[in-house]
């Protein structure tokens, strides 16, 4: 069994640094992007109709895109344009 | 402030909920291991920041595709280690500016993934603590933070967290000693 100093739980827990936040972001939208995430945001960005669509009605403007209801993608959506 | 300690789901647990499709779920195993695979990579391997970053990114993108074929939900740890391990290689075998000779050798690598394995596992005996513990050794230890800028984040007086912060390693060795298990060998 290990002794438990305050040095060495010290250097233990030094020993674990975050990673940038963005990194971790990207991970965890890995299903969203999956889910068509990065398409829909690079369109927004492009195609200033299909934004004023999203912003007028995020949900039917994703589902007249062909994608299905999702909640998850639709605040994904939301997030990454400032919507 | 909640001051209760969190009821950690096992990562056999939290495997199974990914497989479902709950995306909650894989945002906390990215959230759960992240440290893990930045250190192997950044502190193992010494790859500078942008190869960390697409190694990073691409050992979550193969265990997303690949989680369904993991046999043992309780493994993911050890498995991401080694696909970690085989990626930050591939990159660096792959990169002209590195020689054969460059590489780290191999039972340095072990040694200093066996340091991170023990790290990750008292990470998750942090779970067991009170919330301002968590936060404050957190950004104490992890984060690099200075006492002040601590002490504006979470709305305490500075000269209280020097205290705080032993009271919360006491906290953690108690925390660690109830579970009664080398840490090495803890987790899942």
């Amino acid at each position: 069994m290990h002794e438990y100093d305050e040095e060495t739980l010290s250097n233990l827990l030094r020993t674990l640094p975050a990673p940038p936040q963005a990194w971790v972001q990207a991970a965890q939208e890995i299903p969203l992007a999956r889910r068509g995430l990065d398409d829909i945001v690079e369109r927004a960005r492009a195609d200033q109709a299909f934004r004023d669509a999203l912003i007028a009605d995020l949900e039917r403007a994703l589902e007249g895109a062909g994608f299905e209801s999702d909640p998850a993608l639709a605040e994904a959506v939301r997030t990454r344009l400032s919507l | 402030m909640i001051l209760a300690a969190q009821v950690v789901e096992t990562d056999a647990q939290l495997v199974a909920r990914c497989r479902d499709g709950d995306d909650d779920a894989w945002r906390e195993l990215v959230e759960r291991f992240s440290r893990y695979v930045y250190a192997i990579a950044v502190q193992a391997f010494r790859l500078p920041q942008a190869d960390a970053e697409d190694v990073f990114q691409e050992v979550f993108a193969r265990a997303y595709e690949n989680l369904p074929k993991l046999r043992d939900d309780s493994a993911i740890r050890p498995w991401l280690g080694q696909l970690t391990r085989r990626l930050c290689l591939d990159t660096l075998r792959a990169g002209a500016r590195v020689q054969v000779g460059d590489l780290p050798e191999p039972s340095e690598v072990d040694e200093s993934i066996a340091n991170l394995d023990e790290a990750l596992a008292l990470h998750d005996a942090l779970a067991g603590l009170p919330d301002n513990c968590r936060e404050i050794l957190d950004r104490f230890f992890a984060r690099d933070e200075s006492y002040r800028s601590i002490a504006e984040a979470l709305d305490i007086p500075a000269g209280t967290i020097a205290s705080r912060i032993s009271r919360c390693l006491v906290k953690l060795r108690s925390e660690l000693e109830g579970r009664n298990t080398p840490l090495a060998e803890s987790g899942g």
